[in-house]
């Protein structure tokens, strides 16, 4: 295994996943403690399975996708992903936009999720099955293209869905230890590293599948990803300025 | 229909938030794919220049979003 790519593919997906499945514990959390467990696990398990499938289909499907166009198709994806991500945590750190709070959001669906009345004893609550169906499909969704991503051109899809399932697991455990949302978790910091990760990874695979040499190859990489947080972390102070051009040209008149 | 409608916008909201981020991407990598085989030693500089582009687009849309408060 080539650890150049593995390392931070396992660490990209892990990270991904990570925040992804804390927002998917909180919905199902909140489902599970206001409308019953039964009913939420079986929604989450509804989810998994149908996100099971579209990774059985679309992983091995792109491999027969030739390798150029693979890389071109998947590195613009992963720079749209990545790039957003990177904006929008950088935002946040540059206080521009709200960060995430897992606890209101626990709050608001708890409230959400009362306001339907409980069906009788005995049936299945389709309102707690469709929340987690959809909570765990919409962040899963998220896993599943970074996981298909990063693993599918260089064959790193075990890296990748090792990296997933490590940090599916640890939420679970968490999860249950807790029986709260993580709040406490560095969501943006999280988020910041994987835009970071994804972006760099997205360039490196754009300029391969456009036919550009990378200087030392696989290793760019590593220069990428220590670029693209050179880049994101500068401009957190930028964003925060706020510079109005247009009157600092006015003064300059 | 209004599921599949909505499904599908979840979806294209995981890859476009700001229109013009994305416009700006896709139009550097085409720029990247077309002009720079036709340029001289693009070899030798022509991946560094896509990583360059990409970082200005990037902070460009970050200020432009923080200017914007």
């Amino acid at each position: 295994m080539n650890w150049t790519h593995a390392g931070p593919t396992i660490v990209a997906a892990f990270l991904a996943a990570f925040v992804e499945f804390v927002e998917a514990l909180t919905i199902v959390l909140a489902v599970g403690i206001v409308r019953g467990w039964r009913s939420a696990l079986i929604g989450v398990f509804s989810g998994v399975a149908f996100l099971t499938v579209l990774v059985l289909i679309f992983g091995p499907a792109l491999q027969l996708v030739p390798i150029h166009k693979l890389q071109l198709i998947l590195g613009v994806l992963l720079l749209l992903f990545g790039l957003r991500w990177l904006r929008k945590a950088a935002l946040r750190a540059a206080g521009i936009l709200k960060l995430h709070d897992e606890a209101a959001e626990f709050e608001k669906e708890t409230k959400a999720l009362k306001a339907f009345g409980l069906p009788s004893s005995g049936t299945l609550d389709m309102v707690a099955v469709a929340t987690s169906f959809k909570a765990v499909t919409v962040e899963g969704l998220e896993v599943v293209f970074i996981v298909i991503a990063t693993g599918a051109v260089r064959k790193m899809l075990p890296a990748a869905a090792l990296g997933a399932t490590a940090a599916g697991l640890l939420v679970i455990f968490l999860g249950l230890m807790l029986h709260r949302p993580l709040a406490r978790v560095p969501e943006n910091t999280l988020k910041f590293c994987v835009g970071v990760l994804l972006s760099a990874f997205g360039t490196f695979w754009t300029g391969e599948g456009l036919g550009l040499s990378w200087p030392g190859e696989d290793l760019s990489l590593l220069w990428l990803t220590a670029a693209f947080l050179a880049v994101g972390l500068a401009s957190i102070p930028l964003a925060r300025r706020k510079p109005d051009l247009n009157i600092e040209a006015k003064e300059a008149q | 229909m209004n599921a599949l409608k909505t499904a599908w916008e979840e979806f294209i909201g995981l890859f476009i938030d700001d229109g013009s981020l994305a416009v700006g991407i896709i139009v550097w990598v085409a720029v990247a794919g077309f002009l720079f085989p036709r340029l001289p030693r693009s070899e030798q500089w022509g991946a560094p220049l896509l990583f360059v582009g990409l970082a200005l687009i990037l902070v460009e849309s970050i200020l432009r979003r923080a200017r914007k408060t």
